[in-house]
């Protein structure tokens, strides 16, 4: 009977261009070679006068050395073990930190956006705190904690805390009133409305936050294994600097630079899973 | 027998600190929305209330919902006090506000789901009522892949699914483009035919008014009152062609006459600005 009144609901939906399909496959195919060509061409003109500026004798070859130098030096360290041992310090230092800064900010962050009142008092600290350049900070937690592994961990919670707890704040805070409003209009209960609205209403906000706090987790673990350890990355490139371990330094940066990488595009399909009912411009605009 | 009772009510907002606004001829930090509604709803009518910007109408609404307090007077329901939202009321609300973070499916269960029922009853109703809608095969969509008239009826059935013996609409059609306005109108018209609750309807436009209303109240500009009830004589069950009969040029003439005094005062009224501005 409704149906009838405003016509088949065919008319809403996809309708789907007639081709063959093979013609769809090839074209699919044209079409991912060009996107990854497109994407990948910058980087490779990089390894690609990485490779060549050394030999032209524009930079030193000592100090620079070239890329299959260093990526044979990486091939090494993979198959001697060496590496393996720094990336699991790093790795393991992050994680455990990390996970504990996840486990204070985000419920911390629920209770201080929802009692609103509470931010009154806690405003200033927390932007004083988290304005304070980290690595100012990291000569004080290591005189404070030691080289050992505490120190680092809480210098990696440290980090990770204040994005997750202020976009969780934020998140909270920022559920937009008309959903409050229509929830309410039901009779909602205090718990109901928390559990069923604030809390989904402010998970994109608490997943960004988690996903900038996991990048500077990364950063300050380098720069504090730097300073003070006998095992991480970080302590790797700056010792294969001091012991001029040249091509092993420059292995050390890459596979820093392919672990920020991978972790930045597990974080943002992580974001995208988690919102998937936010969708992205390209489907709503199909539906429509 | 009155579903509904409103006596005086009335209803101030504080302004921000330092802004203030001219309530007749005396300077205020308060807007004065609404001066004393009286208004007797009966069971099972559809009242349509009219009136210019900013004359209180969707706070009237907001009162009779529960969601917020009046400052003066008071609404009864059944005889009884409003003092907060109730589940004998369902809103629907201009901009949809249907969670996105939801189906359309679980959108439309949310009240139920509120008001504890399991799981698979709830389910079986809101699958009615996708399908009342025309939109069975939607079930499974999230609100940003619908139309903004698919999403306006997943709120109507969100509303609807707790079967409430009154519902309140706020403008509900405002927001979408004219052709699907009517045919929401249409679709409205026909399920309430067939349910009967008590609906108080609020829209600035007159037609809408007089195609789905038994009575429209037209109120008074800012602060608002109930200006006058006129009662809408059309048969039922209507449909489209009923809009061009002469009854309803006449009604809508009758009602226009009352309406445009007021809306060229609202528009005289340049402080109403600052209402939006709280």
């Amino acid at each position: 009977m409704a149906g009838e009144i405003f016509g088949s609901k065919d008319e809403f939906k996809l309708r789907p261009i007639e081709i063959s399909n093979n013609t769809k496959r090839f074209r699919n195919l044209k079409e991912k070679l060009s996107a990854w060509s497109r994407r990948f061409l910058l980087v490779f003109v990089l390894f690609l006068a990485w490779e060549i500026l050394p030999s032209t004798g524009l930079v030193s070859p000592i100090f620079f050395p070239k890329f299959s130098v260093t990526v044979l030096a990486l091939m090494n360290l993979i198959s001697s073990g060496e590496l393996l041992i720094h990336i699991e310090a790093s790795l393991q230092r992050s994680i455990i930190g990390y996970g504990l800064a996840m486990i204070v900010a985000i419920p911390l962050g629920l209770i201080m956006g929802w009692y609103s009142s509470i931010e009154k008092y806690t405003d200033l600290l927390i932007q004083t705190l988290r304005n304070t350049s980290l690595f100012a900070l990291l000569p004080l937690f290591i005189m404070l904690f030691g080289i050992g592994e505490t120190s680092k961990i809480i210098i990696v919670f440290y980090a990770a805390l204040w994005y997750m707890l202020i976009n969780t704040i934020s998140g909270v805070k920022s559920v937009d009133p008309l959903y409050i409003k229509a929830a309410k209009s039901f009779g909602i209960s205090d718990i109901d409305l928390f559990k069923k609205i604030i809390l989904p209403a402010s998970i994109p906000s608490i997943i960004s936050g988690a996903r900038l706090s996991a990048k500077t987790a990364v950063m300050v673990v380098i720069a504090a294994e730097m300073l003070a350890a006998k095992s991480g990355l970080g302590y790797f490139v700056q010792n294969s600097q001091l012991m001029y371990r040249i091509p092993e330094m420059y292995a050390g940066i890459l596979t820093l630079a392919i672990i920020g990488l991978s972790l930045n595009y597990l974080l943002v399909w992580l974001e995208k899973k988690a919102t998937y009912w936010k969708g992205d411009i390209d489907t709503a605009m199909l539906v429509n | 027998m009155d579903k509904i009772q409103a006596q005086g009510v009335k209803k101030k907002f504080k302004l921000k600190d330092g802004q203030e606004v001219n309530n007749n001829g005396t300077i205020s930090n308060e807007v004065e929305v609404l001066n004393g509604v009286d208004l007797d709803i009966r069971n099972g009518e559809f009242l349509v209330m009219v009136g210019p910007s900013g004359c209180g109408k969707s706070v009237f609404l907001d009162i009779v919902a529960g969601l917020t307090n009046s400052t003066g007077g008071s609404v009864y329901l059944d005889g009884k006090k409003i003092e907060g939202p109730n589940l004998k009321s369902a809103y629907v609300l201009q901009q949809y506000a249907l969670f996105p973070w939801r189906n359309a499916l679980s959108n439309i269960e949310f009240g139920l789901e509120v008001k504890g029922m399991p799981k698979e009853e709830r389910t079986i109703i809101a699958k009615k009522l996708l399908s009342l809608f025309g939109l069975s095969d939607f079930w499974d969509r999230f609100p940003y892949q619908l139309s903004g008239g698919m999403q306006q009826r997943i709120a109507i059935a969100r509303a609807l699914a707790t079967n409430p013996e009154i519902l309140l609409m706020d403008e509900p059609f405002a927001a979408l483009d004219a052709q699907t306005r009517e045919i929401l109108q249409n679709e409205l018209i026909k399920i309430w035919e067939g349910t009967r609750t008590t609906v108080v309807f609020v829209t600035h436009s007159i037609d809408e008014a007089i195609f789905l209303a038994d009575r429209v109240a037209v109120m008074t500009a800012r602060p608002g009152t109930v200006k006058q009830i006129i009662d809408i004589n059309l048969p039922r069950p209507r449909d489209v062609n009923i809009r061009s009969t002469p009854e309803f040029a006449d009604n809508r003439h009758k009602v226009w006459d009352l309406l445009k005094g007021e809306v060229i005062k609202a528009q005289k009224d340049w402080e109403l600005a600052s209402v939006y501005a709280k």
